[in-house]
């Protein structure tokens, strides 16, 4: 329940920042996406399980506020949510290349998808335009990032896996 | 650890299921947003009610963040000039920002008014932008005052000394705004010289220059020259006739040499917008 409610906040707390702080201290107009490397991380760091639902409701808070049709995002980060539990296998805390290529990649599976879904469909066929001066860009920008909030929400998981730990021990 | 873990969820069903199953909620929802209202409605109020308050707070801190970074910023300034008059630099410097931002406001605020006055005859609203996109590709963004306040989908939003674009969602306390330089807005505008229509598309491509573009000008004369003015036309489905779209800054002729299109740039500064007026009007449709 606590960690329910925990990373729940987290995702709000990512969107906010992604919304209004970030907005403010953007690179050339670029902003980083936060909520990529919520539902990556949780993804390879809890499994499949965990990266959809993370992704699904990271998503829906997009649909609801900025989207055009309600789910399309949804789909979007649940399905990178969903790819990144797969890793889970490989995942140790104390490596970080694994994240930063996972969490690139996801990156770059949402702009592409972001490209072919609201862009290509309506005849904007410029992809190199696209891909130097928005995805290159927001990856960039969003690894840097990666390089403290990941820090963050691996303290956060960490301390939650501890604090199951011994309750589990204490009542089993 | 994992053991126990994989004992305790022994029943649970397998994430592949899950996927599928959440992955056909989000088609349906798609298609219920597509053909109805039914779920957007009650879910826009509830997260309304859930998030905005925070953007708002996140707001505040911030503007009170960059107005403390403006002070010392400013204050840098002023003490490197006048390193012998320290103390009393100091003193000034605070009241001097303080004037300062007393200034910047009264200007907004008189710009707003002026802006009232040119398009006198409409009821207004002012609104503070509160959130922007999360991502890179559209240009959407958030305001704090929604159906509470009268606002509806489609009424036109202006600001700084021009058109600045429409409201394409609405909650009870907060709406979303469609910027004319999104990359899928189109606005029915006119030559305000010699009232001949075009159609004004945002364009990503051309957003980092700061200017959006226009075709489908019928100008066999070459009237048309730059530096003319562009206002909404009267034919536009969603927008009020007479609001300032920008200024061309190029014209070219088409391959077709029949149309003209080209550049123009939007009257609006649309990198440092921070308060809007909504119209409360809407255009006048035929049902």
């Amino acid at each position: 329940m606590l960690r329910r409610i925990v990373v729940f906040l987290i995702i709000i707390t990512g969107y906010l920042l992604q919304c209004t702080v970030f907005q403010k201290i953007s690179l050339g107009g670029t902003v980083p996406n936060i909520l990529i490397i919520i539902t990556s991380s949780f993804g390879f760091m809890r499994g499949k399980k965990a990266g959809l639902l993370i992704g699904f409701i990271s998503g829906l808070l997009i649909d609801v506020f900025y989207g055009d049709i309600l789910g399309f995002y949804a789909l979007i980060y649940m399905g990178i949510g969903y790819i990144n539990g797969f890793f889970k296998r490989l995942f140790y805390p104390e490596d970080i290349k694994l994240p930063l290529i996972l969490i690139s990649g996801s990156e770059l599976l949402y702009c592409f998808s972001a490209y072919v879904f609201l862009f290509l469909l309506r005849s904007r066929f410029h992809f190199s335009f696209y891909f130097v001066k928005i995805i290159l860009p927001e990856i960039v920008y969003t690894v840097l990032v990666t390089l403290v909030f990941y820090k963050a929400i691996l303290w956060v998981n960490e301390k939650l896996e501890i604090r199951e730990r011994r309750s589990a021990s204490k009542f089993v | 650890m994992s053991r126990m873990r994989i004992k305790k969820s022994k029943f649970s069903i397998p994430s592949k299921y899950i996927l599928l199953v959440m992955t056909v909620l989000c088609i349906i929802m798609m298609v219920l947003t597509f053909t109805t209202n039914v779920i957007t409605g009650p879910l826009e109020a509830v997260s309304g009610y859930v998030v905005i308050p925070f953007q708002k707070g996140i707001n505040e801190v911030g503007m009170w963040l960059t107005s403390r970074s403006d002070n010392i910023k400013r204050m840098n300034e002023l003490i490197v000039e006048n390193t012998e008059l320290q103390s009393a630099v100091d003193e000034m410097a605070l009241e001097i920002n303080l004037l300062q931002q007393d200034k910047y406001e009264l200007s907004r605020l008189r710009e707003l008014y002026e802006l009232d006055e040119q398009y006198g005859s409409y009821t207004k609203i002012g609104a503070r932008v509160i959130g922007m996109d999360p991502g890179n590709w559209f240009s959407i963004f958030l305001i704090d005052k929604g159906t509470n306040d009268g606002i509806q989908i489609n009424q036109n939003v202006i600001a700084g000394s021009g058109l600045v674009g429409r409201i394409v969602e609405v909650g009870p306390n907060w709406a979303t705004v469609k910027s004319i330089i999104d990359d899928s807005s189109n606005v029915s505008a006119m030559v305000l010289s010699t009232s001949d229509t075009v159609i004004v598309s945002g364009d990503l491509e051309l957003m980092n220059d700061g200017i959006i573009s226009f075709e489908q000008l019928k100008d066999e004369d070459d009237f048309v020259a730059e530096g003319d003015q562009l206002v909404t036309s009267r034919i536009s489905d969603i927008y009020l006739p007479g609001l300032t779209v920008g200024y061309i800054t190029e014209v070219h002729k088409d391959p077709n040499n029949l149309t003209k299109s080209g550049y123009l740039t939007p009257a609006v500064d649309f990198k440092h917008i921070d308060t809007v007026l909504v119209i409360l009007e809407l255009k006048q449709t035929v049902e």
